[in-house]
């Protein structure tokens, strides 16, 4: 299990052979790349800048995984947020989730990414042609979220 | 006690983080919010629908019934949109 909040990019490829490493008991691992994109509302967006809270940002990422880890029987993961300002194409998420099989990591790394999006204090500021805007939080992604409440 | 902001409560207020010392009457997170409010028009503003505004109290999500102690770390946000 392992968190990182960075304002560096990460290489999906290193973080990938860390995750699965030397553990011969693996047989499926799954990744997640969140990318930004040009657009967002029908406007053009030339970068995004994400705060976030340090302390608990690391506090609730760590709480998610567990979580994660409770209700999946995972091998191993790893979760990686940045922050700062961003631009379209650069990377700002990744989660990998690695187990014997492959349903369990499916599921979790979906189950990550929903609470991720829910639950961690992170704020997206978007620039566009009209000025720096800050994201409001979309029903869907609190839908999403829901979904695992039964567990 | 220290307050933190964040997003555009901290541009609405104008400050990312303070020290306050709210009167004794001021003992949950719903108490703390209404007094906010009464602190000026930028506090006001930054909390008219204060429904959608979201507190951590000492780093962990709390309610509006939650209490308070004088040195916790007391942080108002908006909903979240990281990911």
């Amino acid at each position: 299990m392992a968190v990182r909040v960075q304002r560096e990019d990460f290489d999906v490829g290193v973080e990938y052979r860390a995750v699965v490493g030397d553990d011969p008991g693996i047989g499926a691992a799954v990744s997640f790349v969140g990318l930004v994109r040009d657009v967002a509302g029908g406007d053009r967006v030339s970068a995004m800048t994400l705060e976030h809270y340090p302390g608990m940002t690391e506090k609730q990422l760590a709480t998610i995984e567990a979580e994660a880890h409770r209700r999946w029987p995972l091998s191993r993961s790893v979760i990686i947020h940045r922050y700062g300002r961003l631009l379209p194409r650069d990377q700002i998420v990744l989660v990998i989730t690695a187990s014997q099989h492959r349903q369990a990591a499916f599921e979790a790394c979906s189950f990550l990414m929903d609470w991720l999006k829910t639950q961690a204090p992170f704020w997206k500021l978007e620039e566009t042609p009209d000025g720096a805007r800050w994201v409001e939080a979309k029903a869907g992604d609190t839908a999403a979220a829901a979904r695992w409440s039964t567990g | 006690m220290r307050l933190l902001y964040f997003a555009w409560l901290r541009s609405k207020i104008g400050v990312s983080e303070e020290e306050v010392d709210p009167p004794a009457s001021v003992a949950t997170v719903g108490d703390l919010v209404a007094w906010l409010k009464t602190r000026g028009p930028h506090y006001a503003d930054a909390l008219a629908h204060d429904s959608v505004v979201k507190v951590a109290v000492n780093q962990t999500y709390a309610k509006r019934d939650a209490p308070l102690a004088r040195g916790d770390e007391v942080a108002l946000f908006p909903p979240v949109t990281g990911g």
